[in-house]
């Protein structure tokens, strides 16, 4: 436990300066599915760093693969469809609610937006509550 | 040619940050929001270091006139809590619940976990141009 909570305290402040390193070069935030996002509408003059961003994630994920296999790992108690309603979810969820865990909860909360406080305090519960229910009921999988 | 490599390191780094925090395990994500099972409150800590770190880089970075490479900071300025805000977050959260996936581990994923996190990615892609197509005319943060 005190080593997870160690690597989660280090793997969160390399979160923080990925966020940092992009607000001093770009002087944008660094809110996943903003980036995402704004890259399924019509190509502007964002379209640009967004991608490079992306590529950027995708990269840092064969180098965890190849070096620190063992941090990528799927849902071992959810089926395949459930993950797809999941998927669904975030994707409709973090747009109408313009972040999520990265925009809202880490640059957000930084910035002290009173906005981001309630959304992040909002997908917390329920992230929470549907977790929890799906783990009291033995649904998942 | 900065300008280029710029998002992509930050883009990298975040990768990286997020699997040395354990957030691309989908397993440990579910340990943590599953309150009734073995709870493992370690990726707590994932916000405690990111935001510690963003949070006092941030006001730095915001000292100067503009960035690196851009011409202007473009950061999110509302305050107002709306129920899109609300509702969004909410939708976020449960979809999060079930899969064990918020958008970046789940775009970091694709790396090395074959079907899941395409399906996991796939379907949120869907959900955003879902919501593009329900609300054509909004921004996002």
């Amino acid at each position: 436990m005190l080593n997870s909570i160690l690597w989660a305290t280090v793997g969160g402040a390399v979160i923080g300066l990925a966020a940092s390193w992009l607000l001093l070069a770009k002087g944008r935030v660094a809110g996943i599915s903003g980036i995402v996002g704004g890259l399924l509408g019509p190509s502007d003059t964002q379209s640009s760093w967004r991608m490079n961003f992306l590529l950027g994630l995708l990269v840092g994920g064969a180098i965890l693969m190849v070096t620190f296999p063992e941090a990528i790992a799927a849902p071992a108690e959810r089926s395949m469809w459930l993950v797809a309603v999941a998927g669904a979810l975030v994707g409709y969820g973090t747009r109408l609610g313009s972040g999520c865990t990265s925009g809202h909860g880490v640059c957000g909360l930084s910035r002290l937006s009173p906005r981001a406080l309630v959304a992040t305090l909002t997908f917390m519960a329920t992230g929470f509550a549907t977790a929890t229910l799906l783990g009291l009921t033995g649904g998942g999988s | 040619m900065s300008r280029f490599i710029a998002p992509f390191v930050a883009g990298l780094v975040f990768a990286l940050g997020l699997g040395i925090s354990g957030m691309t395990d989908a397993n440990k994500v579910i340990g943590f929001l599953n309150l009734a099972g073995d709870w493992d409150p370690s990726l707590a800590f994932v916000m405690v270091g990111a935001i510690g770190v963003h949070l006092a880089l941030y006001r730095i970075i915001l000292r100067r006139k503009s960035p690196l490479f851009g011409d202007t900071f473009d950061i999110p300025t509302r305050r107002d809590v709306d129920p899109q805000l609300i509702g969004g977050a909410a939708v976020f959260g449960i979809g999060w619940g079930l899969g064990g996936f918020c958008p970046g581990p789940g775009l970091v994923s694709l790396a090395g976990l074959g079907t899941f996190a395409a399906v996991f990615v796939g379907f949120m892609l869907l959900g955003m141009v879902a919501h593009k197509r329900v609300h054509r005319p909004t921004q996002a943060a």
